[in-house]
């Protein structure tokens, strides 16, 4: 595992100058990804983003081979292009000894709902690529819409916080469950405020073998109305309230990869947003208290698989 | 000297099975495809052909049409050669993916085996799937028979791949009417297949991680017409080098390929336009009308996209009258496709014909020689009355 020193010390793949928003959690998720590969990386990004911010013509913020296709499909591009690699070193164009590996990146919205099908098929097939999700959850390019990310009880611009309806009515959906049930070599959730660990499952990730996912949360400013400089701590504060609880399923085994030494209370991730705002009126005290009896029962069951096998 | 396979014996073969053979002489670096009826057969020949390691390729059976173009594009712009199938739905599912192939330049080949979109749903020939991408950045090269696929998927990968040209290409041929006929066919030699194509090694690839290329960038109002305007005139420059291949194609094996094909067209009157099959159906008719003295010809578009309006414009100097024969509607309600391109490439020229069109075949219907005797029959009238009193609508059944 390397050292933070170790890491700074690293040439960086992802140039600064790109324009992502101050506070993106994106950022340092891709440059401690990169880093963490140990070999050249060829790398995919679905519509989003990632994708606008790091590439508008003629400036590119990628010094490592990057493509953008389509929103719905960095899973099936990336397919292509580690296929084309295998195809090349079989017929000795590539030579032997040339170890590459593949990224596709996508958000929640290229990830958990449009681009799902992609990626089923390419964990399916077991192509031996990264498939990495920032998931800030919802649609924060085209405008914070909803997205089977988004949080129960949070307000986007297509679940507001309305005088009948008080934003998102359905849970999020578990991505990391159903691509845990795809039985890939590696799958982990993740956060960029605990880089240690994300470092090291990114490089658990590069290097097992075969498809490998990692669902990583990332703050968001514009979309989760927080401040810029409070990304680190919303990041981290989702995961000490168990919202985004650190885990990884290595060849089958469950592991919780971080417990919180004090269990936070939701409500101290959710103040810091505005997008929760409507929840801490009195009148809305029942949708809180939901929502922590949901998180404290999932936190249970993802303890109680804890070191066993879930496949 | 005589080429090669002139002399060759025939074999017969399906015209899947022949785009199949195609491929694994062609033996690309990868294939994703997705089986759809009627296309699906060389989707199953060219997995046998994978199983059996007589092919080098990296087969990807992806779980949907629309990944099936994302890989190939993925692949492509890993500098790999790449190839694909598809019909109807399927390429419908690929349009998002058409426009990204052609606009990020990659050579992508595939062949489309035409088939009726949805709805109603049909599983029979028509054009409506390949019409529908004609403004899809993709050179277009239709084929009436057999062995008119089988040739054409080597020379599209050629005029694809040309350093002049780096457009992707689709080769057409009819759903079940030709994809599922057994015609005798001419092969080539694995060697000679190997020669024509030569090796692809393009200057920019993914793969190349000591010089890493951005790929798709974000453009705005600055560069993107102008991306778009360096694509418009390489897709237009393909018309030459579709020629200079064709030309060169029956250099090496007997068989020439031009822009397209005329028959009996030199004096002729009435001249019927069709693509696909049905140009064979419609020889037939001709043969039958020139045996009774009729001044009656066919032009067959070979190269639809980009289309050769000014070549056809010449061919049809000195022709009295034109029917159009679309196997697709454009839904306009001014008649379909190829009619609409004839039209305009005749327009303002001197002595212009008048031009008709009319729709037929769509999802599966049988075309006769008694319907090119039809047409035929609307065009002398025609010329009789002087005027046209239908310039467009449905070839009656």
């Amino acid at each position: 595992m390397a050292t933070l020193k170790e890491l700074s010390a690293k040439k960086e793949l992802f140039s600064g100058g790109h324009r992502l928003c101050a506070g993106c959690g994106i950022p340092p998720i891709v440059r401690l990804i990169l880093r963490s590969a140990g070999s050249p990386v060829v790398a995919t990004t679905a519509t989003g983003c990632l994708e606008v911010g790091t590439s508008i013509f003629p400036y590119t913020a990628w010094r490592i081979p990057w493509i953008h296709s389509a929103f719905e499909n960095a899973a099936a591009t990336i397919s292509g292009i580690e296929s084309a690699y295998k195809a090349m070193k079989r017929r000795g164009n590539i030579p032997a000894d040339k170890e590459i590996k593949f990224l596709a990146i996508g958000g929640d919205g290229g990830t958990y709902d449009i681009g799902f099908q992609a990626l089923s098929g390419a964990l399916e097939r077991g192509h031996n690529f990264v498939y990495v999700c920032y998931d800030n959850g919802a649609y924060m390019n085209t405008g914070i819409q909803r997205s089977s990310a988004t949080p129960f009880g949070s307000a986007t611009t297509t679940s507001p916080a309305g005088e009948v309806r008080k934003g998102k009515k359905e849970w999020r959906k578990d991505l990391t469950k159903i691509v845990v049930a795809h039985n890939i070599p590696y799958a982990a959730q993740a956060s960029p405020h605990n880089w240690r660990d994300l470092e090291k499952k990114g490089a658990k990730a590069f290097n097992c073998g075969g498809p490998a996912f990692l669902n990583i949360i990332s703050p968001c400013p514009l979309g989760w109305y927080t401040k810029s400089e409070e990304s680190i701590t919303a990041a981290q504060l989702a995961v000490d309230t168990c919202y985004w609880p650190l885990y990884e399923v290595e060849n089958g085994v469950l592991r919780v990869t971080y417990k919180p030494k004090e269990k936070r209370p939701i409500e101290e991730w959710l103040k810091i947003q505005g997008r929760f705002k409507h929840l801490f009126m009195p009148e809305n005290k029942w949708l809180l208290e939901e929502t922590q009896k949901r998180i404290d029962a999932e936190w249970q069951r993802l303890l109680e698989m804890d070191g066993k096998h879930v496949f | 000297m005589e080429p090669a396979t002139k002399t060759k014996k025939q074999v017969g073969l399906t015209g899947n099975s022949a785009v199949a053979y195609a491929m694994k002489q062609i033996d690309p670096d990868v294939c994703a495809a997705y089986p759809i009826t009627p296309s699906t057969q060389i989707v199953e020949d060219f997995s046998s052909y994978y199983a059996d390691g007589k092919v080098g390729t990296e087969l990807i059976t992806v779980e949907s049409e629309h990944s099936a173009m994302s890989a190939c594009i993925g692949a492509a712009a890993a500098g790999a050669r790449v190839m694909t199938t598809t019909s109807s739905q399927g390429l419908a599912l690929m349009w998002e993916m058409l426009y990204v192939a052609s606009g990020l330049r990659l050579p992508v080949v595939m062949t489309v085996v035409n088939r009726a979109l949805s709805a109603p749903i049909s599983i029979q020939c028509d054009h409506s799937d390949s019409m529908g991408a004609r403004d899809s950045g993709w050179i277009q090269i239709y084929s009436e028979t057999v062995q008119e696929a089988y040739d054409n998927l080597f020379q599209a990968l050629r005029v694809a791949e040309d350093a002049r040209v780096l457009t992707p290409a689709m080769v057409c041929m009819d759903g079940f009417i030709t994809s599922h006929a057994i015609e005798n066919i001419a092969l080539l030699d694995d060697s000679e297949v190997k020669d024509f194509i030569g090796e692809y090694r393009p200057k920019r690839s993914l793969l190349d991680v000591d010089n890493p290329i951005t790929l798709g960038a974000m453009t705005l109002q600055d560069s993107y017409m102008d991306f778009k305007h360096e694509q418009s005139k390489a897709i237009a420059g393909a018309k030459a080098v579709v020629a200079e291949v064709g030309k060169e194609f029956g250099e090496r094996f007997g068989r020439s390929y031009g822009l397209m094909e005329c028959y009996r067209l030199e004096d002729a009157e009435a001249v019927v336009i069709v693509l696909n099959s049905a140009a064979g159906t419609t020889k037939v008719a001709i043969d039958r009308l020139r045996d009774k003295g009729t001044k009656v010809g066919l032009l067959k578009p070979r190269l639809f996209r980009p289309f050769p309006h000014e070549e056809i414009a010449s061919a049809l100097a000195g022709t009295k009258a034109v029917c159009v024969l679309d196997r697709a509607d454009s839904m306009s309600g001014f008649g379909g496709p190829l009619f609409s391109e004839v039209r305009s490439a005749l327009y303002g020229r001197k002595g212009c014909p008048p031009v008709i069109g009319r729709i037929f075949g769509l999802g599966g219907r049988d075309y006769t020689v008694e319907h090119a005797f039809g047409v035929f029959g609307e065009l002398y009238d025609i010329l009789e009355k002087g005027k046209v009193e239908k310039p467009f609508g449905y070839l009656k059944p």
